[in-house]
């Protein structure tokens, strides 16, 4: 896992080394020649598409502006209008209720893989995990679709499974139950099935963490009389806690705006189950009449909260060193 | 019970070994019952794939198809689930994917290069950005890029998807790539350099080859997002003859929402190339996306 990382860190006290040390070089075109594509690159595709969201925000686009006619501004108009609209309050706490959810599971099971994964033997360990990767391999429509058969309503396995279970234990009437058929249980699907696919990602981040602790420090542990709950607390987690930052952070970014799985799903028709990416991407193509600027005004509300999200996680990955 | 002693497992070896065994026993079935939980819905579509329709809707459910037909593949590689042909789809997305790997590769090898070889002004607020761009939602970007592309007639083509797809994968390709860049020693080049080499020389004949493995993991990582991309293939692409595999599949879905046995079987032909790629280069990819935090 390590062998890709740089291993030789400079030493902070180098700053002086500007005169002292090796002598000074002027400033050369070769890294800025190298890099200017990639800029040219994300510069057109990500920085300017964005500030257009923050412009589009305050105008309507619609249908007449597709046509060329000139976008027409309106103040604060789409703002007031999702903020004073119940759905949205609705869509955002679908949004929130998930991400939490599904990043807590996520987590729990994904570390609780790993730690059994750094348990088993050489060979059952990678025979274990390859079977997990498979999961996060999955393709995110496909496996969309394959839930959307696993709980479907004929031939699904999972209701006729709970079918056969004893009606005390789990209730009745489970052969035609629509999963699909509230947000609670739409979003029950989808958690199952974002969790499957994430958590083998941090399964094999944690197994990585884990190689890197020293083993004597749970010999040790032992020898003390600590248990494994007492050692995952106070050696584990400890020593992987920047580990496990980086993936909560990445994990409540993703889950935040998952969208291909909702979509294929429940599709755009299903409204009470949207979230705030499904809610923007209707508003601006899910009629014959497009409101791109309302869409754009709930895309900033979405984009906003992950990039709060985001400057925590630079602010980790600077201190961690990761952009020496 | 009474609390082992620090010398107790020595005194006890007969039950210390017992233990021990148990123990092993206990990790080794919760390892087979991960490894179940994780590979079942992949395995289950498979084996949807493969039964007919009466046990696809049998009222009691067979894990595996006791009379396996390949109808369904017939069907969806026949063209029997739309318009056009499936292998049209299918080039569709790997012409799209290979074309995104060979230029988000270039760019992010130019990149790279230029991150772990060179201290620059400006490198820490360029890498800084690059994280920044990994987590911008394209749920979000989808809207004004619809509207740059129609502005310049690239909606409904593939290179107008090409474009978008860089994008989006050379800011990762890049973060992964540096560190097989600084994991190549730099003497070598300054050898080459002493014994006359141009800087470009060099750069295809050392740290080329050299790079080349980190060059491979990164490139499938990008087919891989580009091959499984669903929501601008989805918004951009209007005819029926430029979908790719994920919006096929959708459509298909969407239109015969019960006919399961070739759904999964087209889900199945989508599905295997990935995987296969993905087992490739799972290890390298971890440790492109977490390496400052494992290295510690």
């Amino acid at each position: 896992m390590l062998d890709t990382a740089p291993v030789v860190r400079k030493n902070p006290g180098r700053k002086t080394s500007g005169t002292a040390g090796r002598p000074r070089r002027r400033p050369r075109l070769g890294p800025y020649l190298l890099i200017a594509p990639t800029l040219v690159v994300i510069a057109l595709l990500m920085f300017w598409p964005m500030i257009q969201i923050g412009i589009m925000s305050f105008q309507k686009v619609g249908n007449r502006q597709l046509r060329g006619e000139p976008a027409e501004q309106v103040g604060t108009e789409n703002y007031d209008k999702i903020f004073s609209d119940p759905f949205f309050w609705q869509t955002l706490k679908h949004t929130v209720l998930f991400a939490v959810v599904a990043v807590s599971l996520t987590l729990v099971v994904g570390t609780l893989i790993g730690l059994l994964l750094h348990q088993l033997g050489k060979r059952m360990s990678s025979f274990v995990a390859g079977g997990v990767m498979v999961a996060w391999a999955t393709p995110p429509v496909t496996a969309a679709i394959i839930f959307s058969w696993l709980f479907g309503t004929t031939g699904g396995l999972v209701n006729w499974t709970l079918d056969l279970l004893p009606d005390w234990l789990v209730g009745g009437g489970w052969n035609d139950y629509n999963w699909f058929g509230t947000p609670l249980s739409t979003y029950t699907v989808l958690t199952i099935c974002v969790v499957w696919q994430a958590c083998p990602f941090i399964a094999v981040s944690v197994l990585a963490g884990l190689k890197s602790v020293p083993g004597e420090l749970y010999e040790a542990a032992r020898v003390d009389g600590s248990g494994p709950w007492r050692s995952f607390w106070s050696i584990t987690f400890p020593i992987l806690k920047p580990i496990f930052m980086v993936l909560l952070v990445m994990s409540i970014i993703w889950d935040f705006k998952v969208f291909t799985q909702l979509f294929v799903m429940a599709g755009m028709a299903n409204r009470d189950s949207f979230n705030l990416s499904l809610y923007a991407y209707s508003e601006a193509f899910g009629s014959l009449n497009p409101k791109l600027g309302m869409g754009s005004a709930i895309a900033m509300v979405l984009t906003v909260i992950l990039l709060i999200v985001t400057a925590l996680y630079v602010r980790v990955m600077v201190r961690q060193g990761e952009t020496k | 019970m009474s609390r082992p002693s620090r010398l107790g497992i020595a005194s006890r070896p007969g039950r210390a070994r017992r233990t021990r065994v148990l123990r092993k026993g206990a990790l080794n079935t919760a390892g087979i019952v991960v490894f179940l939980l994780a590979v079942f819905p992949v395995f289950w579509m498979a084996s949807t794939a493969f039964k007919p329709n009466t046990e696809i809707f049998s009222s009691t459910p067979k894990p595996l198809p006791s009379r396996p037909t390949l109808d369904h593949f017939d069907l969806v590689l026949n063209g029997g689930i739309a318009e056009t042909s499936f292998w049209v789809y299918f080039r569709n997305s790997a012409v799209l994917a290979l074309v995104t790997v060979v230029i988000s590769g270039l760019l992010a090898l130019l990149a790279a290069t230029a991150v772990a070889r060179f201290r620059f002004r400006f490198r820490t607020t360029f890498l800084i950005m690059l994280l920044v761009v990994q987590m911008v939602p394209c749920e979000a970007l989808v809207i004004s890029l619809f509207l740059n592309l129609k502005q310049f007639g690239l909606l409904n083509s593939l290179p107008g998807l090409v474009i978008v797809y860089v994008g989006f994968a050379v800011p990762f390709a890049i973060w992964m790539l540096r560190g097989f860049v600084a994991a190549v020693p730099r003497e070598l080049e300054e050898a080459a350099a002493i014994d006359g080499a141009s800087p470009i020389r060099t750069f295809f004949t050392v740290l080329l080859p050299l790079v080349a493995p980190g060059l491979v993991a990164t490139s499938i990582f990008s087919f891989i997002t580009a091959w499984n991309e669903f929501i601008f293939a989805f918004t951009f692409l209007d005819d029926q003859d430029k979908y790719t595999l994920p919006i096929m599949l959708q459509f298909f879905f969407g239109r015969s929402g019960n006919a399961w046995g070739p759904i999964m079987a087209a889900s199945t032909l989508l599905t295997i190339p990935v995987i296969i790629f993905f087992l490739l280069v799972q290890r390298r990819m971890v440790s492109g996306l977490t390496a400052g935090a494992v290295k510690g």
